[in-house]
């Protein structure tokens, strides 16, 4: 079954120099149960993707078109009392910085315990659901966290505080943008495996954003491969590193992943400029730094099936 | 947050003995002849002469500053030129009624003014946001000496609702309450646009945080999040801006008190000053100048104990 749908998806943001189109016709799907991942540079949208799901783009942000279906319900559209009945325990989420993600002002236990203000327990009882959830992250001493400030904590334990919050809520959907990016390698390690974990546990499904090909490779079933916010190519994780359809992608795997060290964690550059997402090109996007262009890729390319699941973007797909 | 609590103090006691000092040397530093200013023109050269063994001024500068020094910590003032009463007991006897009203002032300001400002950040771009931008300034920029002489000709005189002058009936509080409101309305209308202003400015900062969208992405309730996440760190910077505005408030007090002929320590300084009473004078401004630090002081140990992260930090 699949649990989030996404097609066609468009957004624009409105700025000073004109309408900025950061996604176009992005779509892909999470089924029941797999963790996916969404790799591509910094600024390719990745985290409007998610802003955009979760219905928390910017005032200037809106969804131009598309569709965003989860659980079989249509997201665009929906209400804000409706759209805040799914946020947490239909879908919760775990965001980049763990260093702002916390309110600064409230102990943890009474965040914690807000968070699960639908539940009607008694404080005492919402505080053990705190407790064993940050046993399940495997936080020291799990009753001192309570009653201690976010600042009290490394970025690795509020990174952990803030999975903790999101496995409470038991979700459906369980979305991480980019957890890892701002800790040390050995913290990386232990916070996948934290991840993978947790979600074998919970038995929801994962969308796992990252720009680190080998963190993905190791921890998603499935893998969204995106570029100056269209999705140039998705997959089984296994056939898209195995066999990568766009030109895009062959370049990202050009570094091979598992020899990627702490030091060349991000994604290998590639000559060229992003395109400049206020005057989107109609044609294919990556066009501009593609070594294999010709006249055909001056027209928007297709969506190319390669396999069962496994689609790419591009007029040559397969053929480069 | 003791040590905190602590290092504040001695801060505290370190500016008022600089303020006493500066004092001082002002004092000092007056061209003419303190005794004979105390004496009037009739007085004969002996009298002169007690006075100033009286008053100490025979002495080294040092040693009279340190006389000044000793005996203002402990609560002596010195005496009134003429009356010769005590000059603490008469600045205290008037303290009550402009602490009162610097009470009542902040009362207005904040229970007006935190709305205002939260209601104007949550609305932003609306036209409640616009109007409520449009009063901050207007009474921002009106004296408030003005809206004291205004409040008093349209509550007091034309409508007749509030009292017009003086500070109520003694051991009534429901008369002192009545007398009170306009006052404080002067002396307070000014700072309802100032925390308003600042209120939907650092409002709008703390709801575009990393932790307001993560508080927004577990489905908390609007109201939690404007009020209990968002408001308990937009009120700090305002409460700040407060314990450095009970100074224009004090100065505001003066003028409020003249016009609505209240007691109160601003009317005893100006009183003070009319008729030459320069003891009075230093020992009413050495009072106001401790009441500004011991306000300053209670507002940085709010801050510490709503912010933890202050408290950790000092
Ligand atoms: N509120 C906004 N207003 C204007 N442009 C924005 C806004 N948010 C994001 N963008 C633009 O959208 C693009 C995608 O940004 P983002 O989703 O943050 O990328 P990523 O998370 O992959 O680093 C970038 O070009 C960025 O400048
Ligand atoms: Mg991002």
């Amino acid at each position: 079954m699949t649990v989030l749908a996404v097609s066609d998806l468009n957004v624009h943001f409105t700025t000073g120099a004109g309408e900025l189109h950061a996604l176009r016709d992005v779509s892909f799907d999470v089924s029941e149960n797999r963790v996916v991942g969404v790799v591509g540079e910094s600024g390719c949208g990745k985290s409007t993707l998610i802003n955009a799901i979760l219905n928390l783009l910017a005032d200037n942000g809106r969804i131009s078109s598309g569709s965003i279906e989860f659980s079989g319900q249509e997201l665009t559209g929906l209400s804000r009392r409706q759209m805040r009945e799914l946020r947490g325990p239909g879908i919760a989420t775990v965001f980049q910085d763990p260093m702002g993600a916390l309110n600064p002002v409230l102990p943890i236990g009474r965040q914690m315990r807000n968070i699960q203000y639908r539940s009607g327990q008694a404080k005492s009882e919402k505080d053990m659901r705190s407790l064993e959830a940050l046993k399940r992250v495997r936080l020291p001493d799990p009753e001192a966290v309570l009653a201690r400030y976010p600042h009290e904590f490394s970025g690795g334990m509020k990174q952990r505080i803030a999975i903790a919050m999101a496995v409470m809520m038991e979700p459906d959907l369980l979305i991480a943008d980019e957890p890892t990016t701002a800790l040390d390698a050995t913290l990386e390690v232990a916070m996948i495996e934290l991840l993978k974990d947790l979600q074998r546990q919970i038995g929801c499904s994962v969308l796992f954003i990252s720009h680190h090909l080998g963190v993905v490779a190791e921890l998603c079933d499935d893998v969204v491969v995106m570029y100056a916010g269209e999705v140039v190519e998705r997959g089984s994780t296994r056939e898209v590193f195995k066999n990568p359809g766009h030109p895009y992608s062959l370049k990202l795997l050009e570094c091979d992943p598992a020899r990627q060290t702490a030091r060349r964690r991000d994604l290998p550059t590639i000559p060229g400029e992003l395109p400049d997402l206020n005057h989107r090109p109609t044609g294919c996007i990556f066009a501009p730094r593609c070594p294999h262009r010709g006249k055909e890729c001056a027209d928007a390319p297709p969506d190319r099936q390669l396999d069962e699941s496994h689609i790419v973007r591009c007029i040559r797909a397969g053929a480069v | 947050m003791l040590n905190y609590a602590v290092k504040r103090l001695l801060l505290a006691v370190a500016i008022v003995s600089v303020a006493m000092l500066l004092l001082f040397t002002m004092i000092y530093l007056i061209p003419g002849d303190p005794a004979a200013v105390a004496l009037g023109p009739r007085a004969t050269e002996a009298m002169r002469e007690a006075l100033i063994v009286k008053m100490g001024l025979d002495q080294p500068v040092w040693v009279q500053f340190w006389n000044f020094f000793t005996r203002a910590w402990m609560g002596d003032l010195g005496r009134e030129v003429l009356s010769e009463r005590p000059v603490a007991q008469v600045v205290m006897e008037n303290l009550p009624f402009t602490m009162a009203l610097i009470a009542g002032g902040m009362t207005w300001s904040v229970a007006l003014g935190i709305p205002l400002g939260c209601w104007a950040a949550v609305k932003r771009g609306s036209w409640a946001d616009r109007l409520v931008g449009v009063l901050s300034v207007a009474v921002i920029a009106v004296p408030s000496f003005v809206i004291a002489i205004y409040a008093l000709l349209i509550f007091a005189v034309a409508l007749r609702w509030l009292p017009a002058i003086g500070a109520g009936e003694p051991g009534n509080p429901g008369d002192q309450i009545t007398h009170l409101i306009l006052p404080s309305l002067a002396v307070g209308l000014g700072w309802v646009g100032y925390i308003a202003r600042m209120v939907r400015a650092s409002m709008l900062e703390v709801l575009e945080a990393q932790h307001i969208r993560t508080a927004r992405a577990f489905g908390l309730p609007d109201a939690m999040i404007t009020y209990r996440y968002a408001l308990t760190i937009a009120i700090l910077p305002t409460i700040t801006l407060l314990g450095v505005g009970i100074g224009q408030m004090l100065s505001s007090a003066v003028f409020a008190e003249i016009v609505f002929a209240r007691p109160g320590v601003g009317k005893l300084v100006y009183d003070a000053i009319l008729t030459r009473n320069y003891p009075l004078v230093s020992g009413a401004v050495l009072v106001t100048t401790v009441l500004f630090v011991l306000l300053n002081l209670a507002a940085d140990l709010l801050i510490g104990a709503l912010d933890p992260r202050v408290r950790s930090k000092l």
